[in-house]
Parts: C-alpha cells; structure tokens; sequence
C-alpha cells in the first residue's frame, strides 16, 4: 500500500505542519510516512506546496509527488482546476470552502471525489486566528481513509504543548463532524 | 637518505611534544654580520632589547662603570648562540653603540 | 527504551549530536543546514545539552573554532553547506593532517553560480581530497545513525581522522520521517569519551601548529594516507557494533541484485531509494538489473565494491555533481572506473550526471540509464564513443 497526498496553502496558513501531522499520525499508526515541502524559500503568504507519502513499509522512493492519490487545498482562493494536476482518477479533492461537494464537481469534473469544510471559521473560532491546518488533517480523515482522526489526536497531543494540543483538538473534531462529503 | 626518524616514529599531526624545544636550535650559524656593542658608548635606552626579534640581546644585573665615570646598573649583551646577524639593533641604536663586524670562524 | 518519532533530517542530526553528549559546537547558518544548528542551540540554551554554542561571523571561523576546542580535547561538532563547505576548505586540511576528531553534519547544496539553494553533491564531492573520513546518508535516521558512528570512529586511538557526514540537501534534511532516536546513555556507551588524541594542557605544554619543513612535512601527510587507510577496520568494526547497540544494520556499501546482474547501477545519496525503486520493479519485470550505493566515500571502499562488479556486463554511475574537463567528469565515476581498471575489468563504464542544483531524479530517468546499458552489453571500454551524459537537461 502506498497513498500519496499534495497540500496546497499559502505561507503562514500551516501546509507543512498540515503534511507533518499527517506523517506523525500515520507513524502513531504503524506506517512508515514521509513529510516534505516543495523544497524552496519559505514567504509567508506565497503559494506553498507540500507532501506526504505514506505506506506500510519503508519508502526509498525520494523522487518528487507527481500522481497523488488525494489534493488537500487550505486556501479557497486556490481552489481550482490548476492545483488537481496530476490528480488520479478517483482521487481525492479536499477544499477549504463554503460551497458544497456537488458544486466543486460541477466546477471541477466528475473524474475526483470531493469533501468541502468551512475550515476557516472553524479556526476562527476556536483560535481566533485563520490557521486552517489541523482542520484540514481532519477533513482528509473524513473524506478518505488516508489518516485516522484518533492517530491526529495524539499526534497533536505529542507535537504541542497542553493548551494548544486542546484547542486543536477541538478543531479535529468539530472539522471531522463538519466536513461534507459527495 | 637522511638520519631523521620515518612516519611511524614521529608524533601523529605533527606535534612537538617538548615544550621549549627550540631552545635546542641554535641559530648563530646563519650570522654573516656579528653585533658588538661599545659599552662606553652604549646609554642603556633598552632600545636594542625591544627591537630585537629573537630575542638576543640580554640584559644583564650587572654593575659597569664607565670610562667617562658614568655608574651603569646593567649591563646589554648579545647572545651569539641565537643572535642571526640581522643588524636590527645597529640600526635602532640612537648612540651607535652597535657596529656590525665581519665575523671570522 | 528507544523512541521512534518523526523528524527532519537536520533534527535527526541534531538529536544525534544530543545523544553524543557534544561539548563545543560552532557553526554560521547557511540553507538548507540551518535548523539542525538552531535545534542544536535550543537544546544548548534550554538545558537539554550541555555545551558551548559559539556564534562565529563564517564558516571558515566556525570550522576553526571547533578545531581549537578539539585540540583542547573536547569533543565538537558543526555543520554547513555549499559556500559555507567552501569557506572551511582551507582548515579541513589542517584538521585532518592535525588529526583532530571533528565530526561535520554537510546538508549537501549546489555551489554558486548561479545561486541555487537545492541539493545536489558538489560541495560534499568537493571536500573528497581533504582527508577526512567522509560518509553519506540517505535518509534521516542514516544522518542520525552515521553522526553517532561518527564520533566512535573518528575519536578511535586508532584513527583520530575528522569525518563528514553528507546527506541530501531539502530531500532528506527537511524531509520529516520516522526516526528511532538513540538515547544518549546507550550513545556513549557505542561511543564513549575518553580524550585520546594529544590535546593542549597549560600543565603539560606541547606545540601545535608548527612548521614542517622539507624534512619533516612528507612524513606527516604519509602518516594521515597511511591512518586513512587504516580506518577501514576502525569504521567496519564501528558499523558492526552500531547492529549490537541498536539493531540497525549499515555497511560501507549496499548491494541489491548484484550477484547475477548484467547491469549495475552505482548510486550515492537520497537518490539511490528511487533508482531501488526503479530496480525492484525491472526486476519483477525480468531484467537483470543490479544497484551498489555507496555509503563510504573516503576512504573509497574499492575491495567490496570490485565484488558486486566482476559479473556486470554494464556499469552506469549516477553522479550528482561534476568536475568540468577533468577525464572523469563525475567524481563517483572515477574512483568506479580506477577500481575495476586496477582489476582489469574491462566492462563499458557509464557516467550519468543527473539532479543538479535541485532538480528531481525520477525512475523515468534510471528508465533511460538502464535502457543505454542494455545497448552496450558485450562492448569493451575502449569501444565507447561518450562516457558521458546528462540526464534530465534541455538541450
């Protein structure tokens, strides 16, 4: 088994702690995971690509992501046609955004299946800041079976301190019981 | 070939484990010059000490009494194990106390 | 009780240099080396290692600082990349021929110009005629594990040569994965610390530094060819011990395939997990493909690697970097071709230069490697037209 997934966000909004939390709940679970930026200078606010490959034995392979199995968007500015290159047939399209699954597939094609949240009011208010990250891992848990939600909450748990791993796992929550699925 | 110790005979990353060791290699050799300094001409200014790089110039605890009935504490000598010739104190000299001779072996 | 827990390849060195008790580390921040040297000074400044941070003003200031405190006996670390490689040449020399054990973290980078940033080997190859032990990783528990074995090695009475732990720059330094994290009593254990070479003491004077002359300086560099040399043993028994301490198992090289393989590829670096990925699947498919990484680059393990040659009917060498009109033009190509000529094999031996400055190596590139190989069974090395070529560039 080997599932590949590419996240698609801009500087500051957590792409790459989004991969890593990933990476350390499919760890929690027994995986072997990679995590790894699209390799570069690091602005905030810039285009920021990121990814996980993840299987049930040690990955050698290091070459880039090029057909991933699941596209995560944190950004609704992003969402679009541009950022599925590559995308199997049958995979997975998880966006930040107010529109439905069935929205997307008519603007998007029938080719991807589609799972929407509105992750940015989520961490509004729970943070009070727009870092969509967390939410997000949960919504890839809700729409597929890439990562489990318990594995995300221990991960956050290990990855931060007590106070912030609380508030993120509301997040994981709230995000895996609001998160539309087509 | 020369005498000297092999690779496996000498300190590893060409340490020198004596302390002081360069006291051993006597310099004088290089010398074609040979300074002497006047004692009656010489006004003890130490200038000759500073200057020297070796340093081979000695200052000596030693009484000397002019000519001229001048009374010197001390007493600026050379060291002609080391001293190379160099002529540094002829030149810094401000009395000429110091002449560089030809030196005969 | 070991912890496996996700990490970057510059954390995991990181956590190594934590494991191996380090007391003085130097080092000026440079991508994609920068985090392992910012976790090392958060675990200085937060107690967790107690050592000596010096912020320098370069590299070369930073190379020669661990060199002070090394000689004084202490036992150091840095790390850098491209430029900054560049900056310590000078005083990589003096630490190998003064035979002090430095252990250097180097998150491989292409080397200006033009500025690139991304991974490729031309500062690790070029570091390869210092002197030091140098070894290369390919993933982040590698960097973790060989920083480790680094110290045992280079700090061994029978040694004290500094060595360079090489891993791919962004591939694997910000690549986050698992990583089994040694604990530090189990490290010391593997490596203990007892001061063996000769250190500086006010109580006990002796000069370091001092002039050779023609009499002397020949003897010396002999000494570091014939200490390097004589490693070999030093770093096998280490890679053995490290399987007795923690169960992972490193040789100074890997063979996949090999015994009965008409082509070998020979790879170095991140790179080699997708040509094995590329291997495993023509093997499935029926080929008869082989792959060696080399994971010691100096000293250059020839006998082993002479064994997983003698059969091949074609070598390729992957070769992320070049030296522009030298014969070779990879580097990893020449120590190749010099081990099996000293043999007399005389099989074609292929260059490839691939992934420079950043650009990916893709199994479709091995793909192509391969299918060249296939073309030149049967040939002698004098039959090659071109022994050379560039993968993955527009022409």
């Amino acid at each position: 088994m080997l599932v590949e997934v590419r996240w698609h966000g801009r500087g500051g909004q957590g792409a790459v702690t989004a991969a890593e939390l990933v990476a350390y709940a499919s760890i929690i679970k027994g995986y072997y995971a990679l995590a790894f930026p699209e390799f570069g200078a690091e602005r905030r606010g810039a285009p920021v690509t990121a990814y996980n490959r993840i299987a049930d034995r040690v990955i050698y392979d290091r070459s880039p992501v090029l057909n991933p199995d699941a596209v995560v968007i944190l950004d609704s500015s992003m969402v679009g046609r541009e950022v599925l290159h590559g995308l199997k047939k049958g995979g997975f399209v998880v966006a930040n955004t107010t529109k439905k699954p069935s929205e997307l597939s008519d603007l998007l094609g029938q080719d991807y299946r589609y799972a929407t949240i509105n992750a940015t009011k989520i961490a509004l208010d729970v943070f009070r800041l727009p870092i969509v990250n967390t939410a997000m891992t949960a919504a890839l848990a809700a729409a597929s079976r890439v990562v489990d939600l318990e594995h995300l909450v221990e991960a956050v748990k290990s990855r931060f301190s007590a106070r912030l791993a609380s508030l993120n796992e509301l997040v994981l929550r709230k995000a895996f019981e609001l998160t539309e699925v087509k | 070939m020369s005498t000297l110790p092999g690779w496996r005979k000498i300190p590893r990353g060409a340490v020198i484990l004596e302390p002081g060791s360069s006291v051993r290699y006597k310099t004088a050799s290089w010398r074609v010059l040979k300074p002497i300094i006047d004692q009656d001409k010489c006004i003890r200014c130490r200038i000759c000490w500073t200057y020297c790089p070796e340093p081979a110039i000695l200052e000596l605890d030693q009484q000397y009494t002019s000519k001229s009935g001048r009374v010197y504490r001390v007493t600026y000598t050379v060291d002609y194990d080391y001293c190379k010739g160099c002529g540094i104190c002829a030149e810094e000299c401000p009395v000429r106390a110091i002449s560089m001779v030809e030196e005969v072996r | 009780m070991s912890k496996v827990i996700p990490l970057s390849g510059n954390y995991a060195v990181a956590y190594a240099v934590k494991a191996a008790d380090v007391d003085v580390v130097a080092a000026y921040p440079i991508t994609p080396q920068t985090a392992v040297v910012e976790k090392v000074a958060e675990f200085v400044a937060n107690g967790e290692l107690d050592a000596e941070f010096l912020h320098v003003e370069s590299e070369h200031s930073a190379l020669s600082a661990v060199l002070g405190a090394s000689a004084a006996g202490a036992r150091v670390f840095t790390a850098t990349s491209a430029q900054g490689l560049l900056l310590m040449y000078e005083i990589m020399h003096i630490a190998s021929t003064a035979r002090l054990p430095i252990v250097m973290g180097i998150a491989t980078r292409a080397i200006s110009a033009p500025i690139n940033i991304w991974c490729d080997h031309s500062d690790f190859m070029a570091a390869s005629d210092t002197g030091w032990i140098m070894l290369m990783a390919l993933n982040a528990q590698e960097a973790h594990d060989l920083i480790i074995a680094a110290y045992r090695i280079a700090e061994d009475p029978r040694v004290h040569i500094p060595v360079a732990v090489g891993y791919d720059g962004f591939i694997v330094s910000h690549t986050v994965e698992p990583v089994d994290v040694v604990e530090r009593e189990k490290a010391i254990k593997y490596a203990p610390k007892r001061v063996t070479w000769y250190t500086l003491n006010p109580e006990k004077p002796m000069t370091m530094g001092s002039l050779a002359s023609p009499d002397w300086y020949f003897e010396f560099r002999v000494q570091l060819q014939n200490a390097i040399e004589s490693s070999r043993e030093v770093i096998s028994e280490a890679f053995t011990d490290f399987k007795h301490y923690f169960g992972r198992e490193y040789r100074e090289i890997d063979s996949f395939y090999t015994d009965d393989a008409d082509v070998v590829l020979v790879s170095m670096g991140s790179a080699t997990g997708t040509v094995l990925a590329f291997v495993e699947e023509a093997r499935r498919a029926g080929m008869k493909v082989g792959l060696l990484n080399v994971r010691l680059f100096r000293p250059f393990p020839e006998v082993e690697i002479a064994k997983h040659l003698e059969n091949a009917k074609v070598v390729a060498v992957l070769d992320r970097a070049m030296n522009a009109g030298s014969s070779f033009v990879g580097p990893l190509y020449s120590d190749i071709v010099v081990t099996m000529f000293k043999r007399g094999l005389d099989i074609p031996v292929i260059n490839h230069i691939t992934g420079l400055g950043g650009r990916a190596v893709l199994k479709s590139y091995v793909e192509s490697i391969v299918k060249h190989a296939y073309s030149l069974v049967g040939k002698k090395m004098r039959d090659i037209e071109r022994h050379y070529s560039f993968i993955g560039v527009r022409e």
